[in-house]
């Protein structure tokens, strides 16, 4: 029973050990992930492919742009809840931002944005921030090979 | 709610309740007094090892009482090591251990032992001929446990035992899984050494037993009084023990029957796994298992994705072992059974116990095909569609 006067008692934040929470926004992505999919060759204009070699998780993310700006992005996640999630509030947030913008979303913003994710699972963040920097680098290659600039 | 993680821990028996409630309220004497108010105590606490002992085939005097299935372990396991220290310091255990043993192995390490950790098949059964192999003039233990808490995979501890005794060396075996679960009398497996737990047969949490065949030599984990012969320094749990008597006792009765029930219930729950979601594969299901347990991994998604979306339908399973949840490492055990850390990594446990019924199963499957089709849309990984 929670004790009103106690202000420690019946919160778990900061407890060690494997208990996991997760809050309405990361339950929303984990349930109802955004931009998940595949982009065609023919769309994709960049392409990263990311894997996290401590816990398996791996991230596969493909974005059109269109001028100097993230029209469409679309991923596909292997991974716990965290990386689901926070895969999904990486995509919705680079939707429509430049490729400046994009690239200075970091790892802390996409924690921020849901609100907040347990400890252990802060790692994960970073999958969808590396897989979206591979795909701009992908972009920027490709636009360097390319004979017409677009 | 539906509940099926029994292997973590299981509901109080309403029985165990009942049993413990006196010595909750009024005979919350300590034991150890001189007075009749703490003999009343003293007098329930022996009636307990009695009947624990009679649920195992063992004598009373063969029973100790601790607070939990690792302590009974690391009493076992150190407690043999260091009786034994001037013996020899080879132990010899298996890669599929619980973290009780496990971590008690490598601390022992550490403290200068030499541990050989036996391989299993891929049905996650210990190599008897690499026993066999690994024993030598320094072995003082061989630890294995009866049956895995993440696969259910029954151990053959009746020929490790025999094994172990024609070298002469001590055997351990953690039969924390298998007591209650399994109609066999764990004194009778031919193992000097026998850990159970309360909180898994329908008992409090809190209290276990370690059986110690008599003359086995054992030294003292903890210092402190001298409970439990000497063995186990502490003011006993008295209400947790009368509960896991009553408990252990109901549960021995029917293990037979109720045995008979689950596997029937779980190999039916595997079977509509199989024919609801493509690409699944069920560890040791070769081998003998408790009836109660079921290890499987979906290809292209991943175990705690499952659990928490099975959790969000209000279902409540396992990755592997509860310890381990949380930790970014696959299942030792799965991996120890030859299993792709992709593969381990897209596991679960689901344990049933003695409320699940068919409509619970059903309503799991159903609930299981959805949420791993879900995880595989979204997964990077191939797994199988359909």
């Amino acid at each position: 029973m929670a004790n009103e006067s106690d202000p420690d008692a019946g919160s778990l934040e900061g407890m060690p050990g494997p208990v996991l929470f997760y809050n309405d926004v990361v339950l929303d992505h984990f349930l109802n992930p955004r931009n998940v999919g595949e982009l065609s060759a023919m769309e994709a204009d960049g392409y990263g492919l990311v894997g996290d070699p401590l816990c398996g998780d791996q991230m596969k993310l493909w974005i059109a742009v269109r001028e100097g700006r993230i029209a469409r992005i679309a991923f596909k996640s292997f991974g716990c809840p965290g990386a689901i999630a926070t895969s999904s509030m990486l995509t919705a947030l680079a939707e429509g931002k430049t490729i400046t913008e994009a690239r200075n979303i970091t790892d802390d913003d996409v924690v921020a944005a849901l609100g907040g994710i347990p400890e252990k699972k802060k790692h994960c963040s970073l999958l969808g921030v590396r897989a979206l920097q591979a795909a701009i680098d992908d972009w920027e290659r490709r636009r360097h090979a390319s004979a017409e600039p677009r | 709610m539906i509940y099926l993680d029994h292997n973590a821990t299981t509901p109080l028996h309403p029985r165990a309740l009942a049993a413990m409630e006196p010595f909750l309220r009024e005979c919350w004497g300590n034991p150890s007094s001189p007075y009749r108010f703490g003999s009343e105590a003293r007098a329930a606490v022996e009636l307990a090892r009695a009947r624990i002992a009679g649920a195992i085939g063992s004598e009373p005097a063969e029973i100790l009482f601790c607070a939990s299935g690792t302590e009974a372990d690391n009493l076992a396991v150190r407690g043999v090591a260091c009786a034994l220290r001037s013996c020899g310091k080879h132990l010899v255990t298996s890669a599929i251990e619980h973290q009780a043993v496990w971590n008690t192995c490598r601390a022992l390490e550490a403290e200068g032992h030499r541990v050989t950790y036996l391989p299993v098949s891929p049905d996650g059964v210990v190599d008897l001929e690499a026993l066999e192999a690994s024993l030598g003039a320094e072995t003082v233990l061989v630890t294995i446990m009866h049956a895995s808490n993440e696969t259910g995979v029954v151990q053959p501890v009746e020929e490790i035992a025999a094994i172990a005794r024609r070298r002469g060396i001590l055997f351990h075996t953690d039969a924390v899984q298998t007591a209650g679960k399994l109609p066999v009398q764990l004194a009778a497996l031919g193992a000097d050494l026998v850990s159970f737990s309360g909180h898994k047969l329908y008992g409090p949490k809190g209290v276990a037993a370690l059986y110690v065949r008599a003359g086995t030599p054992l030294v003292p984990v903890m210092t402190g009084g001298t409970q439990e012969r000497g063995l186990r320094a502490g003011t006993e749990n008295v209400a947790a023990i009368v509960g896991f008597a009553e408990a252990a006792a109901v549960a021995f009765a029917e293990a037979a029957a109720e045995g008979r029930r689950l596997a029937a219930l779980r190999d039916r729950f595997e079977a509509e796994v199989v024919a609801a979601v493509a690409g699944v594969r069920i560890s040791g299901a070769r081998a003998p298992r408790v009836p109660n347990t079921s290890s499987l991994s979906f290809a292209g998604a991943d175990g705690e994705s499952i659990v928490l979306g099975l959790d969000l339908a209000g279902i409540c399973v396992s990755t592997g072992s509860a310890c381990s949840t949380g930790d970014a490492a696959p299942s030792h055990v799965l991996l120890a059974m030859g299993l792709s850390a992709h593969e381990a990594q897209g596991s679960i446990r689901v344990s049933l116990g003695r409320d699940t019924r068919q409509a619970d199963i059903d309503a799991t499957v159903r609930a299981l095909a959805e949420t791993v089709a879900r995880l595989r849309h979204i997964s990077s990984v191939r797994g199988e569609t359909g």
